[in-house]
Formats: structure tokens, sequence, C-alpha cells
């Protein structure tokens, strides 16, 4: 009894998940998959250090690099969102100016870094 | 100020735009005469004794600094040293902190790029004046972020005066904080400046000044701990917000990286315990993040479904996690804490297994007068200024209130921490004087307007004034004050009438006593600024290399040091040793050019106990330690002919502690007579026969015929005694530095030694046919 009941709950979750989600602009989705991208290949490089991970610098510079793109188009996903009422007179070429130069930043460590 | 006609293609001239102009016109002017005050001050030591480095830490920068002009920045990066700690040598391209050395380089490398000829001392001597008046400027832009530019200018003024600040960045002190405040404050005001905003551009230069910041001093833990504190803060009081995530996820991501790529902390910033902290908040704010992302787009109803099933499935793995964590660090001895953090969290642990971190006396916990002495009128404006942060209470001005209350605790561990704590009470202060100046002047002004009804706040109107008013009245000088009152008044009665735009009613007092409240106010900081200006001239601006006294036949000038070290480094050859006791190793190898034993890195303990256990052993012990270690000539510093007080004989308890932890040969109460440290004719043989007795009073029965020692006050308890191991090369004028050599050992053995070694006669002739050169 219980169990049916969380699954039926479980199930109008997700439709309305769904629902929900599809209602959302095409620019944020493709953020989104890049998010997803970003965060799936941190994940591969983590299994790989949990094979061998020498050198440590470079494992680490992998894995803050793709976890740090991830966290910057999060950021200009947050910036870009027209129902956030905070940011609605910030223009989102200036956004998306921010997230260049923020990136050029990261991925200057990060070739320093890789060694 | 009435408003100008203004022309058909020209800007609209309003009142309170003309008057918003003059204002940005006139706070610029008071930012300029701020910095070269806060310049000024710290010049006290040049006028008085001369442009040199102080103290000894300061030396080894100058040090660093002259390899990186004269090498370049390669050589830098990549430099052994072997002229210290011999025969270990030290890495100084993995072990220093590269900051201070790398501006004062660019500095002087930019002036020499423009022909201004100056000399990499001079620029040296002078890169914490131009840093603090930096720092003035950084905390004018905090201030303005939390508060508004009133208290921005009141706290700026403030913190070029405080004598915490100056004490560690007068001309000549080149050391760490000089360029690290600076960078503190700034990476503050970046932080709150895009949590204000919103703007990824500020979060990006927010991790740079991070990144400077982790490039000058060891403190830059107290940033990636505090920061973390108040994203938590904020997430626990309901206060998240999208802002928050784009000030901190970048933040720790983008600073963890240049964190490792500095080579002193290097994977440091990813395993130790003193940056968990921004690493768990991360992924607690990525958490909240998504939860009101989804919250967002779901029914209430449906919400409560997720919460459940998230929360049940995610628990489970979330204690995994936390459960692996916990057993990596409890693994370690210390749970992943450095030595230094472990001394701050807890003020015992030093004394009980680090006695080298609790000898240093920057290390002890201050006294209440040190409080009073260092931030003055500010250790009671501050709470004040915490009341005037909770109306209203911000983001910001969250942050001042966690950053105040946290070097508040760290000041009362140790000491030195005083200076972290020095930038929180001027920005609370300014806020607290600000204020109170906003609630008199706006009393004096609605009542010489003479209408109590209209005492209604408005948008614009009213805090134009105030940011007027105060900037003005906080002009130090005394004599300029009847001056300002006057030309205030002036100004009250010209002002319009506020526009009404938002309603609402404010405190306000009855005008005298506003007036004599605001009179009160400058008489405050009128003391302020005498303490501060007596501070800086007497107390903080000692360059410890030079001594004066005043008796009754002028100045004595005590140049002691120096001319031990010119002696050293023209009398011995290059790569002679000198071994002395850690303190004065820097200044040894910066001045005389010589190759030490110990410094004041003090990163080898062992090391250090060697030395220390030699100057506690009897002579031919101690000539056995440092013949081991290649030494040439032992330099001791002896204060007891003219009573300076930090000589070595002072020291020597620590000596004894600190040789006694690795060596256990050496106890403490061996040299204890019933407990008490004495050097008459009461003290203990093995005190009267160490080492460091003998080189200190060697001959000094001669200056007096009593050997009187001024530092304690006794006559010495063995006056007339030989070295048989070493021999004296160079006492300075006033006794207070001492070279002995080391006497070469014997040629041969001769009387007793010779008939003892003549039994086994048979066995000398078995082995020296075996003799491989022969």
């Amino acid at each position: 009894m219980g169990k049916s009941s969380a699954t039926k709950d479980a199930e109008a979750l997700v439709n309305s998940l769904r629902s929900a989600y599809t209602a959302t602009p095409t620019n944020l989705k493709i953020i989104d998959v890049y998010v997803l991208f970003a965060i799936f290949t941190a994940v591969i490089q983590v299994y790989m250090a949990i094979v061998g991970s020498f050198p440590f610098n470079s494992f680490l510079s992998g894995v803050l690099s793709c976890i740090g793109t991830a966290v910057l188009a999060v950021c200009l996903r947050i910036q870009v969102n027209k129902e956030n009422k905070e940011f609605k007179d910030l223009p989102p070429e200036r956004a998306y100016a921010d997230f260049v130069l923020c990136n050029l930043v990261l991925h200057l460590v990060i070739m320093n870094f890789l060694g | 100020m009435a408003a100008s006609s203004p022309s058909s293609d020209t800007v609209v001239v309003t009142p309170s735009s003309l008057r918003q102009a003059f204002g940005n016109v006139f706070s610029l002017f008071i930012l300029i005469l701020i910095g070269v005050l806060a310049f000024s001050i710290r010049l006290f030591s040049v006028i008085k004794y001369e442009s040199v480095i102080h103290e000894f830490d300061p030396y080894f920068n100058y040090r660093v600094t002259q390899f990186l002009t004269k090498n370049g920045i390669y050589d830098f990066w990549n430099w052994f040293d072997d002229r210290t700690w011999y025969p270990l040598g030290r890495v100084i391209g993995g072990t220093v902190y590269p900051g201070l050395t790398l501006t004062a380089g660019t500095l002087w490398w930019i002036l020499n790029s423009l022909n201004i000829p100056l000399s990499v001392e001079t620029v040296c001597v002078f890169t914490a004046p131009t840093f603090s008046a930096f720092a003035a400027w950084a905390t004018y832009l905090l201030t303005k972020e939390v508060k508004g530019a009133g208290a921005g200018l009141t706290a700026a003024a403030l913190l070029a005066l405080v004598p915490s600040y100056i004490s560690r960045s007068v001309a000549g002190s080149y050391d760490n904080e000089a360029v690290a405040i600076f960078a503190l404050i700034f990476t503050f005001y970046l932080y709150i400046k895009t949590l204000n905003t919103g703007s990824l551009f500020y979060a990006t230069l927010n991790a740079l000044s991070y990144f400077y910041m982790v490039c000058s001093w060891g403190g830059y833990t107290f940033i990636i701990n505090l920061i973390p504190m108040h994203a938590l803060l904020c997430i626990v009081t309901g206060r998240y917000s999208p802002r928050l995530y784009i000030a901190y996820a970048p933040l720790v991501i983008l600073g963890t990286l240049l964190a490792a790529l500095v080579p002193v902390v290097g994977f440091n910033a990813v395993m130790t315990s003193e940056h968990f902290a921004s690493f768990l908040v991360f992924l607690i704010l990525n958490v909240v993040g998504l939860v009101y992302y989804i919250k967002g787009m779901l029914t209430p109803k449906m919400f409560k479904v997720a919460v459940t099933l998230v929360v049940s499935a995610g628990l489970i793995v979330c204690c995994a996690l936390v459960a692996v964590l916990i057993a990596l660090v409890a693994s370690s001895p210390t749970k992943g804490w450095s030595g230094r953090s472990l001394s701050l969290l807890d003020p015992t642990y030093a004394s009980k297994y680090i006695p080298i971190i609790a000898s240093v006396s920057e290390h002890q916990p201050p006294t209440w007068p040190s409080y009073f002495m260092d931030i003055n009128v500010l250790a009671f404006l501050v709470p004040a200024g915490i009341i005037a942060c909770f109306l209203p209470l911000t983001d910001a001005s969250s942050f001042v209130i966690l950053y105040l209350v946290t070097s508040v605790y760290f000041s009362g561990v140790m000491v030195r921490l005083m200076l972290v704590l020095a930038p929180a009470a001027c920005i609370m202060s300014g806020i607290a004087l600000s204020s109170a100046f906003g609630v008199f002047t706006r009393s004096i002004k609605f009542a010489s307007i003479g209408k109590e009804v209209d005492a209604r706040d408005t948008g614009n109107g009213v805090t134009q004034n105030d940011v007027v008013k105060p900037d003005r009245n906080e002009e130090p000088p005394k004599e300029k004050a009847s001056r300002k009152k006057k030309k205030e008044k002036e100004n009250v009665a010209k002002a319009p009438i506020a526009t009404k735009k938002n309603e609402r009613r404010l405190l306000m007092l009855p005008m005298e006593t506003s007036v004599v409240a605001i009179l009160l106010l400058i008489l405050l900081g009128a003391f302020y600024v005498v303490h501060c200006v007596w501070a800086a001239a007497e107390a903080y601006s000692a360059p410890s290399i030079v001594l004066t006294s005043h008796s009754h036949d002028g100045l004595h000038v005590f140049d002691d040091f120096r001319e031990a070290y010119a002696w050293l480094s023209h009398n011995t050859d290059v790569d002679d040793k000198v071994a002395s006791w850690w303190d004065y190793g820097y200044q040894t190898t910066a001045m005389a050019n010589r190759t030490v034993i110990v410094d004041n890195n003090t990163w080898n303990n062992t090391h250090i106990a060697t030395v220390g256990t030699a100057m506690s052993s009897p002579e031919k012990a101690a000539w056995e330690i440092f013949n081991s270690l290649d030494v040439k000539y032992v330099l001791v510093v002896f204060g007891g002919l003219v009573g300076y007080p930090s000589d070595d004989i002072n020291k020597f308890l620590w000596m004894v502690r600190i040789g006694g932890g690795v060596f256990p040969h050496i106890k403490e109460p061996d040299y204890l007579r019933d407990g008490q440290y004495r050097i008459d004719n009461m003290a203990t043989p093995t005190m009267l026969n160490c080492l460091m007795y003998k080189l200190s009073y060697y001959r000094f029965v001669e200056t007096d015929g009593k050997g009187f020692d001024r530092v304690r006050r006794t006559e010495i308890g063995k006056k007339h005694f030989k070295l048989t191991h070493f021999e004296e090369v160079f006492t300075t004028h006033h006794w207070m530095v001492r070279i002995y050599k080391l006497k070469p050992p014997k040629n041969r053995m001769r009387g007793k030694t010779k008939k003892s070694k003549s039994k086994p006669t048979s066995k000398r002739s078995a082995t020296r046919k075996k003799n491989p050169w022969q």
C-alpha cells in the first residue's frame, strides 16, 4: 500500500518535472546540456584517477577545469534566465562577455598547471 | 549652490546632481589626502634613524629581492640556497611566499625602465607605506559597498592611522604583511561587490585578487575559511540568492587552482584541512541551488514528494561520504591541520608540542593594554558599529560582522594577529561614526529649519547632505574645527527642503545635544590622531638593528650589530660557516654574506636543537658538535655591559628547552637553582660551565673589575676563566656582539694521553701494517 503510493508519487513527480522543464527556453536548455557534459567528463576523470592518479597535478587540473566550466556555465544560465528578477537589467551580451573572460582566465591557469 | 540655468542642448543640472558632483570631487580630494597621510605617518623611522631595513625577517626578504633583481625570475623560481641551514640548504623557490618580493621587484624594474634609478633597498624600504595607502583606499571601497561613501571615508581615515597596522608596515618593515593586508581588504571588497551586483566580471577579479593574497601571506587560510563561513551563514539564515552562487562558486574553483599554482602551497590546496571547509560549503551551495531551482519549477505538493524521496535516498549517500571523509581526516595525527593553524585553534597546542612556535614573542596572547595601544578609540566604537550593521542587515553587513567576530577571537590567541583585527575594527568604527554623525547633523538641519513635521526620510536629499558632512567633520586637526562648524551651519541653512520620496519617521534629537555630541565626537577623533602619531613616532619606529638611548650627555647610538656583520664580511673567508642562535640567521646571511647553520625560518627543529645543545654543553662537547657541522665562527649576543635585554643569556632557557626536546641528556632543571634561573655565584655548575655562559662572560670582569651584569643586575658567578677550545676574535664597541673562532684540533697528543695509548702498541703495529696507503 505504502509502496504503490510512493511509486505513484514518484511517477507524478517525474511527469511534473518533465512538463515544467520542457517549458524552459531553448538557449537555457543548451547551457544545461553543456553543464551536464562537463560534469560527465569530470566523473570520467575521477574514475581514471581511482585507477591511477599520477601525475597528480594533471588530474587535479583536469577535474577542476571540468567542474569550473560547469560552474561558470551555471552562472551564465543564472544571469541569462529571464525569470530571474535580479538580473533583468543585465544585457545578455554582457553576461556572455563576462562568461568568456572568466573562462579565459580559468583555462590560462589550467594550461599552466597541467604540466 | 543653486541650480544653474540649463541651455537647450546640455544636460540639465539639477541641485542634487550638482551636489553629487561636488561630493564626488570632494571625496576624491579627501582620498588623496588620506593616502598621503598613510604614507607619511610611516616615515618616522626614516627621519629619526635612516632608510634601513628593520628587524630580522625583512632582511631575508631583502636578500631574496636582491637575488631576484640580479638574476631574473626563472633563477629565482628555481633557487636552491646553500648558504643557510648548512649542510641541508633550503629550497627558496618552494618555501617562500613570493608575493612581496615579486611586487617589490616589479616596482624596481618599472622605475628603472622609466630611468628613475632607485636602489633595491630604497624600493624595499618604501614598499610598505605605499601599500598601506592602497589599503586605506581599499577600505574605503569595501565600506562604501557595505554602508555608503561617508562610512567609507571615515573607515579609510581610521585605517590610515591605526597603530596596529602601522607597527607592521613602517618604512623599513619589509615583511609579508605590508602587502598582504592590502590584498586581504581588496579581496573582501571584490567579494562583497560581486555579492551586491552579481557580476561574473567581479568574480573573476575576486579570484585573481585571492591569488595575489595566496602569493603574499600564509594568512590566506583566513580568507578561504571566512568566505565559506559567510556563505553558509547566508544559506542558513535564508538569504540564498543567485548572486551568492555567482560570488562563491567561481571563487572556490578558480581560487583552489590558483592557490595550487603557488609552489609553497602546491597540493596543500586540496589536501589539508584548512581548505576542506570551502569544498564542503561548495557542495552544500550546489545542492541548495538545485533545490531552489527545482522548487521554482514544481507545485508545492510535488515539491514535498520530491523532498521525501530525495532525502531518504540522498541521506544514505551523504552519510557514506561523510564517513569516508572523517576516516581520511582522522587517520592523520594532526587531523590534517598544519602546526601553525592548530596552535590558533587550540591555544595550548604549541606550548605542549612545538616549543619553537611557543617561544616566538609575537605568538603570545595579547594583554588588555595592548588592545588599547593598538586600536585605541576603536575598541569601544566597534560594538556601536555592530549595532549599526544590524539596521538594516544585508549580506554585506553580515559579512563584516562575521569578519570582526572571527578576527577578535584570533587576535586574542596571538598578538601578531591584532593586525587582522585592525581593518575590521576600522570598518566597524567608520560605520558607527558615520551613522552617529548622520543622526546628529540631521537633527541640527531639521531643527534649524524649524519644521519638526517634515523630519521624514527622503530617498536622495538627506543622504546627500550626510555624505558631504561627515567627510568634512573627519578632517583631524582641532584648530580647523571651529571654521568647519561655521561652514556646515551655512550649508544647512542653504540646503533645499528634502523632497518626500519615502515617508519614514527618523530619529531626531534636540539641537543643543546634537551640537555638543558632534563637538565631542570631533574631540574623540583628535585624541585618536594624537595617540596614533605618538605610537608611530615613539613605539613602532625602532629598527631593531640600531638602538639608541638618551643619557645626560646626549644621544648614544648602538650600531653594534652592523659592526659585527661588517667585521665578519671583511675578515673571514667567503665559505666560512657561522653558528649563532636562529634569531640572527637572516641578518647574518643578508649583511655579512656568510653561511649560517640555522636561521629564522625554523623549519628544521632537530637542527635548531643541535645548535641549542651545543650552546648548553661544556666547551669540549660543544666544540665536537660544532666541528661536526664544519663551523668556524660562533656568534653570541650579549647585553650585560649596556643593559640590552634581548640578548642570548635571556633566551638561553629556550635553547635548553628546544635542545632538551631532541637530546634527552640536556635537562632544564640542571640549569636552574631552586627553579630560578641565575647566573651569579649561586648558579648551578652546569650553568657556569656551559658554552653560552663562557662565551658571554669571557673577560667580562675586565670591564669594571667586578663583573656586574646590567641586565640580570647581579655580579656574575664565575669571573676568571680561560677558554680552551675557542678563541675570541672580535667584540663590538659596546660588547653587544661577540665572535669566537673554533680552535683547530691539537696536532699531537701529549703527556698522560700518550702513556695510556702506549699499552696496545702491538695492536697498533698490526693495524698500521694494514694501512692501504703505505
